[in-house]
């Protein structure tokens, strides 16, 4: 990545509107030619990130750099970015071939270059008879493609997308969600997404931005986002997660032994201290469960419920205290009766062990002490 | 289910009935024979008598009357205008503002019509006559020397058909500013249309409905609008709307009134087919 040219660069960026942050103090880089996306749920400011870069909100502070000029205080109409909105946003009153010519016309480019250009667009979109229609004579997908091709005909340096696909229905979603990535890798040109469906942020993205209350909880590929979560919420957000509370025994040699409220278990990971309140997080398709114990855990529980999905067999294990953990097995492999006690174990690579957020690390502690012998804390060594 | 239909008609009947008895016999009756004197001889002391003519019309088409009738539609022009240029920005401007200020300045703007029109210009003629409060206000700052005279002329018409027919312009204009989608604008702004372009080429053409829409609510009207040419024009002034006064109720020349009026229900009737028009054009709203 180091070689790569960073396109837009945030640099502290923060937004309020005078009640709370909507951005807390963000760094960014987006590389020229990649396919970044901002995900996280509604609220998360996303979507004002995204308007900061296109110049529709100032940020509160810090600047924004776009190929290297600072653009922070440039209005929308002379920054080389352009934006497919959430409502496709078609001037009405055009058709579609000056919807499309627009931002051409305003360019002042003479009409043959123009009109070679838009010709270009509309076949790239697979509109190219569609010129003369109204936006009110398309259908949803269509109107999403000319809004793609209309800021697509300036060159922008920056291509912003605002859950684009957000009114598609799933089948055309799931179309478009294809085509899209495939048109960002034919033209090479830098895309910014915004969205709250992780599935579609998986699909399409080289790298992810995942967010959550004005803060950018990680960044990375999808495969180290959902394989390697860096907080709780990040592994909450992105597909399905076993998460529990658990003490620190000992880190030893990038081992972490760890005790839970019923058990003992293991997980690789590094950094941590002794009786420090941590987060394991592990994906039910890497939770095994057998007979017998897994060197390293302990950790007992009872079958609860078994439901056959076709992919997999997920299973529910529910510990004596009460919290359940969800697995997901082979669909072919032998069902266990409802009740079986059975030990739960996992790879040491497949758990992450992560701290809990700073400050509440000591409140736990302490409510652990008052509590006596609550979930996570040991009193066994 | 074969009940159902008939219940409906009966249904439809009773709900539009009434209304349409009411139009008939105090609108559509009434203007029927509004033709049809247009079209009698004067009687010799004010009655009409049925001998078929075409003589008021010919009346109508004269120099004299034709330049009242100009001076009219030229004045509704010029009120439709100014209505426009003082509506526009503000109902952009209230568009803009909190819900609780545009509600506010909404209220302001149609309180003076709980005080009797009439009223109302009566107390601007007081303001601008020559020893009204303008006028003392400003000799006594020793800015003019002598009263200018403001009331009872063309620009006092001007004036009082403005300040009058002024929030029928700006209802329909604000409807219209207010329906308009913001992410148009962004998105005009974010292919590099500066704030001009974006107006000319965005907001203008999104508003127009609430343009043609004002501009026919305020012109209707101001054609005729016989009491604001009466009271601010002080009856020197005399227009389409005066003229039909005058011919129904001080010469009595009925005839000669309601080819008058036949001739303002042309106009009206021309400027809502082209109202039509425009507003079937489609995606226009």
């Amino acid at each position: 990545m180091d070689d790569k040219k960073v396109i837009v660069k945030l640099e502290n960026i923060t937004k309020n509107y005078g009640e709370g942050d909507i951005l807390k103090p963000t760094n960014l880089e987006v590389y020229e030619g990649e396919f970044l996306t901002f995900l996280g749920p509604s609220g998360c400011g996303k979507t004002t990130t995204l308007r900061i870069i296109a110049g529709f909100e100032t940020p509160t502070t810090g600047t924004v750099l776009l190929d290297g000029e600072d653009v922070t205080n440039l209005p929308p109409y002379k920054r080389n970015v352009n934006t497919v909105f959430q409502s496709y946003a078609l001037f009405p009153h055009m058709n579609i071939y000056d919807n499309v010519a627009f931002g051409l016309v305003e360019k002042k480019v003479d009409k043959k270059t123009i009109n070679e250009k838009v010709t270009k667009m509309l076949e790239m979109v697979q509109l190219g008879k569609m010129g003369l229609r109204k936006p009110s004579q398309l259908s949803g997908g269509q109107k999403q493609r000319v809004a793609i091709a209309r800021a697509l005909a300036n060159d922008p340096k920056v291509l912003l997308l605002d859950e684009p696909l957000g009114a598609l229905d799933m089948k055309l979603r799931k179309a478009m969600q294809l085509e899209l990535k495939a048109l960002q890798k034919e033209l090479g040109i830098t895309f910014i997404y915004v969205t709250h469906d992780q599935e579609e942020a998986l699909t399409m993205s080289d790298r992810i931005v995942v967010m959550n209350k004005g803060v950018f909880e990680q960044v990375g590929t999808a495969r180290e986002i959902y394989e390697n979560p860096k907080t709780k919420f990040v592994a909450d957000f992105i597909g399905e997660s076993n998460i529990f509370e658990a003490g620190v025994v000992e880190d030893n040699n990038g081992i972490v032994q760890l005790v839970m409220e019923n058990g003992h278990v293991s997980a690789f990971g590094d950094g941590f201290r002794k009786d420090e309140i941590v987060y394991v997080c592990v994906r039910p398709e890497n939770v095994h469960i057998s007979l017998v114990p897994a060197d390293g855990f302990t950790l007992k529980g009872f079958v609860k419920d078994q439901v056959f999905v076709g992919s997999v067999m997920k299973t529910i294990v529910s510990l004596p205290n009460g919290e359940e953990v969800k697995v997901n097995m082979h669909p072919m492999a032998r069902p266990i009766e409802k009740g079986t006690l059975v030990n739960i174990y996992w790879d040491l690579d497949k758990a992450v062990v992560m701290h809990t957020t700073e400050d509440n690390v000591y409140d736990l502690i302490e409510d652990s002490l008052l509590m006596g012998n609550p979930g996570g804390k040991t009193n066994e060594e | 289910m074969k009940n159902k239909p008939r219940k409906n008609t009966r249904l439809i009947l009773v709900m539009v009935g009434p209304t349409a008895l009411w139009l008939l016999f105090f609108l559509l009756l009434p203007l029927i024979y509004v033709v049809y004197i247009s079209f009698m001889t004067k009687g010799l002391y004010g009655g009409i008598q049925n001998i078929f003519t075409l003589k008021n019309y010919t009346s109508v088409v004269s120099e004299l009357y034709m330049k009242v009738t100009l001076k009219s539609v030229k004045m509704a022009f010029q009120t439709s205008l100014i209505c426009l240029l003082i509506g526009y920005p503000f109902s952009y401007l209230l568009s803009k503002t909190s819900k609780k200020v545009s509600g506010f300045l909404m209220l302001l703007l149609m309180l003076p019509f709980w005080v009797n029109g009439l009223v109302r210009l009566n107390g601007w003629t007081n303001i601008l006559r020559d020893s009204g409060f303008v006028n003392t206000f400003l000799l006594k700052l020793g800015i003019i020397s002598k009263p200018i005279t403001m009331v009872y002329t063309n620009g006092a018409v001007l004036f009082g058909m403005v300040y009058c027919l002024l929030p029928f312009m700006i209802l329909p204009l604000h409807t219209s500013i207010s329906k308009l989608d913001n992410s148009l604008v962004e998105a005009s702004m974010d292919l590099g249309a500066g704030k001009l372009h974006t107006f000319t080429r965005v907001i203008l053409p999104q508003t127009l409905p609430g343009i043609f829409a004002g501009t026919i609510q305020v012109f209707i009207p101001s054609i005729g609008a016989f009491f604001v040419a009466d009271v601010m024009g002080g009856g020197s002034a005399t227009y389409l709307g005066n003229l039909i006064q005058a011919q129904f109720l001080t010469a009595r020349n009925w005839p000669l009134g309601a080819a008058f009026s036949v001739l303002l229900i042309i106009f009206t009737l021309i400027i809502l087919a082209l109202y039509s028009k425009v507003g079937s054009l489609d995606d226009l709203a």
